[in-house]
């Protein structure tokens, strides 16, 4: 058919998107348990002395391999997380901390420290899943008060809401001297990530297959809510589903390690130039990607200063941000 | 058969669709005209349960919309609308196949394939079909729309707008299609029109709006008659008989 050429052909091939995502993902897995191994081998410890049950084979077990599989949880969900988040909000430059959701969490967190100290951490949790829960549907309620939603103005929404919730929290904060647990909630550090301490991180992968299952409810959703109440799906069902999934796996992951801020921001925008957004398809990858960086930026982390460490959640906010510049910039037609 | 009963919608004081009722027959195509602000989007918003109504009813095949579960709704009847901005990065085969998504809830089985294949062959898409929605022109893109609502494959489909920025080949290119929807596969076809001379050309049936209420309804030989477009659009033209279709000439 003699159609006008589009403007910009991304992707000249015609080749079917789904090997495209299987090739994708049979490059990512070896690459992600690579930088797996590499993980468990960095550190300041020796694990020369004797690996059959000497210091070494503890070191390995009490604290590289959790670190290890803490950093692929919480990478994993919350670049989900991220995905989600965009689909809801319709726009691609939200994720749990660009919405007001992490902060959220990070306020439910110093309440019950004041108010419950002695609530086991997967209580603590819990509240901070509600308190972001609230904070992710304010947002989204204010969103749907903005007439003209630009593109970038969804985002902005997002911070300043973040913001405010941050400032209270941490005038709080001051007043009874918890600064310090506050820095530890929103910027993940796993250096103290030992057996025992990461396991909460767990119901983040759940979550994670919760998502996956119910992947082409949130894709229907990213198709806006004309088109999804077209095809029969229970809009506001759907909506308070990836908000629960969201709310859950960002405050499991700031009550455990610290948020990582921009992953979920990152990963699903890589991986839609390249293949697409249909979730039952590209979740896995979406997964597999946000395990790998967090795995990566953790590496440098550790290898830069050696032996002292750089947070992860500083190594990732300066890519993030310089990523998320360059995002915003060449924005190409379908972010518009 | 569409029944519509009082259906009333109002922002603030103003009612945009102030008690319309109508009956639209099963099968053919019918075009809604009226100028701008007369309710016509409204009301195929309301018919099509996007939009709550705040008061009357709207039976489809005597399933009232308001009340029918939604995946239920979704296999009698589908919505084009006009401004299909969607976030999610979609090939045109991924969009058409979520046109099966009342049926299979995105587990496409061997039928729902064949009906993709072809919906998007049918609408000429076929070369395009790992292409992404934003690698296509204008007009591909309407087509992969309407391909969607091909393959949700109700009895009754309507069209907001479908010709709205399309150029003269593809306007006439997508009304022919949705005209083969009625003739081809015995769809009952409802569109939103604002060329008047589509709406002569193409329909069965013509229904004029007017302040958001029913002014006019009829055949094409009924309605294309310069009193009648005097009094919906208060706009003096002459109507000339071309072969068989009734061409009005508004310009001058």
């Amino acid at each position: 058919m003699a159609t006008s050429r589009p403007r910009k052909a991304i992707h000249r091939s015609t080749g079917a998107r789904k090997d495209r995502t299987m090739k994708s993902l049979l490059i990512a897995v070896p690459v992600i348990l690579l930088l797996a191994v590499v993980s468990v081998l960095t550190g300041v410890g020796s694990l020369a002395s004797g690996l059959d049950g000497g210091r070494g084979w503890l070191l390995i077990v009490e604290s590289r391999v959790p670190r290890t599989l803490a950093l692929m949880l919480a990478g994993t969900g919350l670049a989900v997380a991220g995905t989600i988040m965009q689909m809801l909000a319709r726009n691609r430059f939200v994720e749990p901390s660009t919405a007001g959701t992490a902060e959220s969490a990070a306020l439910g967190m110093l309440m019950t420290m004041i108010f419950a100290p002695t609530l086991p951490v997967a209580g603590k949790m819990a509240v901070a899943a509600l308190t972001a829960l609230a904070g992710t549907a304010l947002f989204l309620k204010i969103l749907r008060q903005i007439p003209l939603r630009s593109v970038l103005m969804v985002p902005l929404v997002g911070i300043m809401l973040g913001g405010v919730i941050s400032a209270v929290t941490t005038f709080v904060a001051y007043r009874y001297d918890m600064m310090q647990s506050m820095g530890t909630w929103m910027s993940g550090d796993f250096s103290g990530v030992l057996r025992g301490r990461y396991e909460l991180l767990w119901i983040a992968f759940a979550l994670t297959l919760i998502a996956y299952v119910t992947a082409a409810r949130f894709t229907v959703i990213g198709m806006g809510e004309d088109i999804a109440r077209n095809v029969g799906l229970d809009y506001n069902k759907v909506v308070t589903l990836g908000l629960c999934i969201v709310s859950m796996v960002t405050a499991t992951v700031v009550a455990t390690v610290g948020m990582v801020p921009f992953l979920g921001l990152i990963v699903p925008n890589i991986i839609s130039l390249v293949v697409g957004d249909n979730l039952r398809r590209t979740l896995p990858l979406i997964a597999a990607t946000g395990a790998g960086l967090v795995l990566a930026c953790d590496i440098v982390g550790r290898m830069i200063i050696a032996p002292y460490e750089i947070p992860v959640g500083t190594v990732m906010g300066v890519i993030g941000s310089v990523v998320f510049l360059y995002l915003l910039l060449s924005r190409r037609t379908h972010a518009s | 058969m569409i029944e519509i009963r009082d259906v009333t919608k109002s922002y603030g004081s103003s009612a945009v669709v102030d008690r319309v009722s109508m009956t639209l027959p099963a099968g053919g195509l019918t075009s809604i005209i009226g100028p701008n602000g007369a309710g016509k989007s409204t009301l195929l918003s309301i018919v099509s349960r996007l939009m709550p109504m705040d008061g009357g009813q709207v039976l489809v095949d005597g399933l009232d919309v308001s009340t029918t579960a939604g995946d239920v709704l979704a296999r009698r009847l589908s919505i084009m609308r006009q401004d299909n901005h969607i976030t999610a990065r979609l090939s045109v085969r991924d969009l058409v196949s979520f046109g099966r998504y009342p049926y299979s809830k995105g587990r496409l089985t061997a039928d729902d394939v064949e009906h993709i294949a072809r919906s998007i062959t049918y609408v000429g898409l076929g070369a395009f079909e790992h292409r992404f929605l934003d690698e296509l022109s204008g007009g591909q893109r309407q087509r992969a729309f309407i391909a969607m609502v091909l393959c949700q494959d109700t009895d009754y489909m309507l069209f907001d707008e479908p010709l709205n920025n399309l150029d003269m080949k593809h306007a006439v290119e997508t009304m022919k299609l949705l005209r083969r929807l009625a003739d081809d596969f015995g769809k009952t076809v409802v569109v939103v029109l604002h060329d008047i001379n589509f709406a002569s050309t193409y329909s069965d049936r013509i229904v004029a709006m007017r302040d958001g209420r029913l002014a006019f309804e009829g055949t094409p030989e009924d309605m294309i008659e310069p009193a009648r477009l005097q009094a919906i659009f208060d706009v003096d033209c002459r109507v000339h008989a071309v072969g068989d279709t009734r061409l009005v000439n508004y310009f001058e």
